[in-house]
This record gives structure tokens, C-alpha cells and sequence, in this order.
């Protein structure tokens, strides 16, 4: 076993070189944009934690840069994101999200630098989609990412599209501090070094590769992943914390994954589907294989009662046979949620859903409403809320933590 | 009355309707026939410019006269034997910056379309089946902004007519035709077109909703002549009579035959737009 690797030497390399070609452009003035804005979150009943907090404001800035040269064949881009959190140390962050170079020859496209990908296609989960590290600090519900070194080879033919990855320098998952919430009655500590099962460590080098092909009204995808996994195979402790909760360090294992991702169209609903299997190459599970799947569909009815808005029922079911993550939420689960898209000028959006877990019949509920205000504001509003929890599973911890967020930022 | 005398009034009727029948029928064929080739003409004369690209700037303006602006950059590629590839990017607002739109419209078959969210990095497949929804908040529907294939009307001449644009102060002649979406999810029962007889463009569009009333007027006007064949109108304006609502669509720097490519139309290119 390895705890922590060195510096990673191969994304260094990586990145320099990717200033130096961008460097070597002739470079014309590029374009900036980007968000600044503000947040605030607030809990409806008091911690478990005597270190936690009722109430959190954190700002956040995503500024970000591209250059086009080459006729647009050769592009630059730069995209960092910071936050700086009231209280959560870990949540007060810092990540480039984007820092790469993408050239186009013939039929390939090659991007060299810190970039993301995404894969997959339903809506209330992201099972197949493994290649940049989840941003888990940032929201719940995992779609928030961490920029990923990687040099990715792409071409789109006629018989389909075929991405390939070479990913050096591995990106731990972020958790929310011992201040931060919601999170489980467990630290979970980033600052000291994670666990390698395996002895490569974070200097592991992981490979991927996707073929993605549609014909007519269905569409598939085939993925493979080679390397360490993104989501930890389990937690270690390592201490008590100062307010006696145990204190934990995820552990990191390599694995071999298989995706397939599965989408089809019949007139007003759309049919998603998405299964992984993963293989521990390492550690107390090596060997073992493991089953998840979401499978579902969204069916919308267009201009509801004579006016212009939409509204979609999106229904999806999670299952995990919990043989390497056992600790999933997604394990029996239904997720059904109604989104309203008022297509009006402001962009009013609201996706308002539950996640009900069959075996234990807690509820998790979630609200995520969007608007324009004017032509550079907008406001999000999310509500999430935990029910009827069990003592023994992991959201358990969850119980006193709903919460309302709001997010104002401006756009320029 | 008897079976008799019924059957014999039924029988001397349809003596009497048949000729008017047939006459309406072949009325109808033949205004249907001369709508065709009104609409073939004008497909014929815009065929060959191989691509375009151009800007495109909304104004978004409700009952009040607040307005809300969008710009667009919009590429197209001409597919000859189907309907055309085209991208349309977004500039603004700045919330959506980057977010871009690739469509692969077809004559019979249904559009195929993806819609690229620059922060998730996600490319959607959007069922496009729901094309009678409105264009980003504005009044255009995303069916009226699609490419127009010939055979996704059926037709009827109706007349000629002299209607006075902006352009055409005194005047300008027109085919007055109506055209019938084939497609059975359009929001509208039929459109009627004002066609000018010189340039087969329309210089007016009158759509009517799902109940047959009066929905919207498209009124384009600032045609010019690119290449020294094809229209394109520099400005667009849609009025919704039923909301009061109104959009303008103010086209700019229209480049033809730029050598763009079908690799330029593709997901990943849909990936590096900005």
C-alpha cells in the first residue's frame, strides 16, 4: 500500500507544453467571460455537529479564456474557478478547470491539457461518466467537476465517433470540511493523504476510450476505463476529530469499468439508459465485479394548457448490486421528477423531483429553479430535503441537513 | 316519401353535383399544382450557394416595449437531396454564451438536433418532435427558423396580389399562396405566404395557430442579392397578435460559399464552437 504519490511529473510536462505551443500561435486578441456571484445556504434545523453551522455565504468566480487561431483549426482555452466559503476550508477551493490546446487535422481532433469530458445520458444520476474527478464540495449532486489532465484523440465518421484518453495526474474527490454541510457525521479528510491501495498511487497514468454511434432515433455508447477510480472504494480512519466524530481518509483503487449509455426517441419520449460494470483491480476487493444501472425515460408534453410552457416527467431507476461501492444511495432507488421549461424570455426553468429508496422508503426531495434576470443576472434556487432515514444507511447523517440555497451571478 | 322517390333525388342530385364536383376538384389540383411550383421555383433559385454564415441579433420586445437582446451566430451547409446541416452558436446573453445548436433537417423525416451546454460539456439529443415551441423566449418557433423544404408544405395558390413594403412603397407583385405544414406536430394549421413574383422570396408570412386563428405575421424587409443570386432579407420582424409580443431578427454580414465542410457540422465541432 502507497499513500500518496509524488508530484504529478507527466501533467507538468503536460500543461508546459501546451503554453508553449499556444505560446508559439500567433496569438490575436482572444475573448474573456464568465461568472461572479454569490451564495447562501440555509439549514431549517441545527447540526449534528456542535462545528457545524445554520447558515453559509461563499462567492464564487469562473473567468474564463479562449483564443481561436489556424482558421479556427487551433483553439486556446482557459477556464479557473475559485470559491471562498464562510466557514467549510475545504469548500473555500481553487481549480483550473480548463487549461488546454485543441487542434483540428483532417478528420481528428486532438486536445492536450486540463480539460473535461462528458458521457452519459440520463439525468438524476451520472454512472458512466468517469473521466474528470467529481467536484463533490461544490454541489450534491456530483455535476460539478475537476478539470482532468489528458490528452484525448477524437474522430466523428460515418460509422461512428471514437474519443481516446491518456489520463496522467489523478484528482482526488473534494469533500466538504469538518465546518462544511450537508456531509455525514464522519470527516472526511482531503488535507491529509489519501490511501492508494495499489503502488503507482496518484502517479498512475489511466487510460479510456469511448465509441459513441446513433442511427436515426437511437443512440448508443460503449466506453472502457482503465485506472484509478474516481468515487473512493471505501474510508479509513485515522483519528478521532476535537468534537469526537471519527476522522476518515478515502481509499482509492484501480479498476476496469465498462460503460454503455443507450438513448432512443418515439415521439414525445425519450428512453435512457445507462450501465457500468466495474472490476477491482486492487486492494481487499480486487477481483471483484460489480453491476450499476439507471434506466429510464422523460416524456414531455409541449405547450401545456394553450400556453408556451413545457413540462417533462422524468422517471429513472438506480440500481447497484453494492459489491465494490457499498456505500451508494443508488442502490434500489426510484427517481421521478417533473421539469417545467416556461421557454420565456427570462429562461425560467424548475426541475422538482423525489428519489424514493425501496427498500427503506426514505425520500430524498429536490428542487432546482433557474431565471434570467435582465440580460447579465441569474438566480438559482435549490431545496433539498431528507426523509425517514435509516439509522444504518448513509444518508442517515443527512437527517437534520435540509437546506435551501440561492445563487445570484453576474455574466459577462 | 318513399325508398323510390329518395333514391331517385339522391340520383338526379349527384347528376346535377358531379360536374361542379369534378370542376371544384380540378380547381383545387390545379391551384395546389401552381402553389407546388411556386414553392419549387423559389427552392430551385436558392439552390447551389453551397454554404453561408452570417449574425444574427434578436430583439425580444413585449407588450410593455421592454426588449431583451440575443446574438446568434448561425453557419449553414447546403445538403442537396435533404434538408441542410446548420449550427447556430450563442454569444448572448452572456448566461448561454457558447451554448450551441446543431440541426440536420430533413424533407420527410423528422430533424435530427443537439444542443451543447458549454458547462456540463454535454451534448443532448433533443427530441425534436417538439418543434413548435418558441426560439429562446422570442416569437419565432423553432419550426418557422428551420430550413424550408420544399416538401414539408403541401400548397394552394390563391391569387395575385400588389402589396406595398418598405421597400416597394408603390408596390410589389406577389403570389398570394397557402401552404399546409405536412408535419402533423407543427403548431400551426396553415401559413399564408406573400411571394414575390421577381425574386420567389416571401415578403410576408401570416401563421395560424392550431384553432385556425391569427397568430403571427413574419414581415422580412432589406432583401439583397448575394452573388448576384441569392435574397436574404437583412431584417425580420415576427408580430404575435395574440400576446402583443414582437421579435426582431436582424441579420448581418452574410458570407456565402466559404468552404465550409460536413466535419464542420458534426458533434465534436458542435464542442469547439464559441
Amino acid at each position: 500500500m502507497k499513500r500518496h504519490g509524488h508530484s504529478t511529473h507527466a501533467a507538468t510536462v503536460l500543461i508546459t507544453s501546451v503554453l508553449t505551443t499556444v505560446a508559439a500561435g500567433d496569438m490575436q486578441a482572444g475573448e474573456f467571460s464568465g461568472y461572479i456571484g454569490g451564495q447562501a445556504r440555509v439549514f431549517f434545523e441545527d447540526p449534528l455537529s456542535p462545528v457545524q453551522h445554520n447558515s453559509y455565504l461563499s462567492a464564487v468566480t469562473e473567468p474564463e479564456y479562449t483564443h481561436q487561431w489556424d482558421d479556427g483549426a487551433q483553439s486556446f482555452n482557459a477556464k479557473l474557478f475559485y470559491r471562498v466559503d464562510q466557514y467549510d476550508e475545504q469548500r473555500t477551493h481553487g481549480d483550473i478547470r480548463e487549461l488546454s490546446w485543441t487542434g483540428v487535422y483532417d478528420n481528428w481532433e486532438l486536445l492536450a491539457g486540463i480539460s473535461k469530458v462528458f458521457w452519459g445520458v440520463t439525468e438524476t444520476q451520472h454512472l458512466v461518466d468517469i473521466v474528470n474527478q467529481t467536484d463533490l464540495v461544490e454541489n450534491l449532486d456530483g455535476e460539478d467537476k475537476l478539470g482532468q489532465p489528458m490528452i484525448k484523440a477524437s474522430t466523428e465518421r460515418e460509422w461512428g465517433t471514437i474519443d481516446l484518453f491518456i489520463l496522467p495526474g489523478f484528482r482526488e474527490r473534494t469533500f466538504p470540511g469538518e465546518e462544511g454541510r450537508p456531509r455525514p457525521n464522519i470527516v472526511i479528510d482531503t488535507e491529509q493523504d489519501a490511501i492508494y491501495d495499489f503502488s503507482s498511487g496518484n502517479d498512475h497514468i489511466d487510460l479510456a476510450a469511448r465509441y459513441f454511434h446513433y442511427i436515426d432515433e437511437w443512440e448508443f455508447g460503449l466506453s472502457f476505463f482503465s485506472g484509478t477510480t474516481r468515487e473512493p472504494t471505501d474510508f479509513s480512519p485515522v483519528g478521532i476529530s476535537a468534537a469526537g466524530e471519527a476522522v476518515v481518509v478515502p481509499v482509492y483503487s484501480l479498476i476496469n469499468q465498462l460503460g454503455i449509455t443507450s438513448q432512443a426517441f418515439f415521439g414525445d419520449w425519450t428512453w435512457k439508459l445507462e450501465a457500468i460494470n466495474t472490476e477491482a483491480r486492487s486492494g481487499v476487493k480486487k477481483g471483484i465485479n460489480s453491476v450499476q444501472a439507471v434506466a429510464g425515460f422523460e416524456y414531455t408534453l409541449v405547450g401545456i394548457a394553450d400556453s408556451n410552457m413545457d413540462l417533462g416527467f422524468v422517471v429513472e431507476y438506480h440500481f447497484s448490486d453494492k459489491r465494490i461501492y457499498e456505500n451508494t444511495i443508488f442502490d434500489n432507488d426510484l427517481a421521478t421528477a417533473l421539469r417545467f421549461v416556461f421557454n420565456d424570455v427570462q429562461s425560467t426553468e424548475i426541475l422538482a423531483g423525489l428519489t424514493t429508496d425501496a427498500d427503506t422508503q426514505s425520500i430524498g426531495s429536490f428542487i432546482e429553479a433557474s431565471r434570467r434576470l435582465g440580460e447579465s443576472w441569474t438566480l438559482e434556487a435549490q431545496v433539498r430535503t431528507f426523509h425517514g432515514t435509516k439509522e444504518n444507511r448513509p444518508l442517515y447523517s443527512f437527517r437534520f441537513d435540509n437546506y435551501a440555497q440561492l445563487d445570484l451571478n453576474y455574466h459577462f | 316519401m318513399n325508398h323510390k322517390k329518395i333514391r331517385s333525388i339522391l340520383f338526379v342530385s349527384s347528376l346535377l353535383l358531379t360536374p361542379l364536383l369534378a370542376h371544384a376538384e380540378t380547381a383545387e389540383a390545379n391551384a395546389a399544382e401552381r402553389g407546388m411550383a411556386i414553392a419549387v421555383e423559389a427552392d430551385k433559385r436558392d439552390t447551389g450557394f453551397e454554404d453561408f454564415t452570417s449574425n444574427m441579433i434578436m430583439e425580444l420586445r413585449n407588450k410593455q416595449g421592454d426588449t431583451s437582446t440575443r446574438t446568434i451566430r448561425l453557419k449553414t451547409l447546403e445538403v442537396t437531396g435533404d434538408g441542410d446541416k446548420s449550427m447556430s452558436i450563442f454569444d448572448k446573453p452572456a448566461d448561454v454564451k457558447g451554448t450551441a445548436f446543431l440541426t440536420f433537417s430533413h424533407a420527410i423525416k423528422p430533424d435530427e438536433q443537439w444542443l451543447y451546454l458549454p458547462a456540463l460539456k454535454r451534448v443532448k439529443r433533443i427530441n425534436s418532435k417538439n418543434k413548435s415551441g418558441p426560439f429562446m423566449g422570442s416569437e419565432f418557433a423553432y419550426e418557422d427558423l428551420a430550413s424550408q423544404e420544399v416538401e414539408k408544405y403541401t400548397y394552394k395558390y390563391i391569387r395575385d396580389e400588389k402589396i406595398n413594403t418598405a421597400e416597394f412603397p408603390d408596390g410589389a407583385d406577389t403570389f398570394v399562396m397557402e401552404r399546409y405544414p405536412s408535419y402533423e406536430h407543427s403548431g400551426y394549421t396553415r401559413q399564408i405566404a406573400w411571394i414575390n413574383k421577381d425574386r420567389y422570396v416571401a415578403e410576408k408570412i401570416e401563421f395560424y395557430d392550431r384553432k385556425n386563428d391569427l397568430l403571427k405575421t413574419l414581415t422580412s424587409s432589406g432583401y439583397k442579392q448575394y452573388l448576384g443570386q441569392y435574397w436574404r432579407p437583412n431584417e425580420m420582424l415576427m408580430e404575435n397578435h395574440q400576446t402583443g409580443k414582437s421579435t426582431l431578427l436582424k441579420w448581418e454580414d452574410y458570407n456565402f460559399k466559404t468552404g465550409l465542410t460536413d466535419s464542420d457540422f458534426s458533434r465534436n465541432s458542435l464542442k469547439r464552437a464559441r
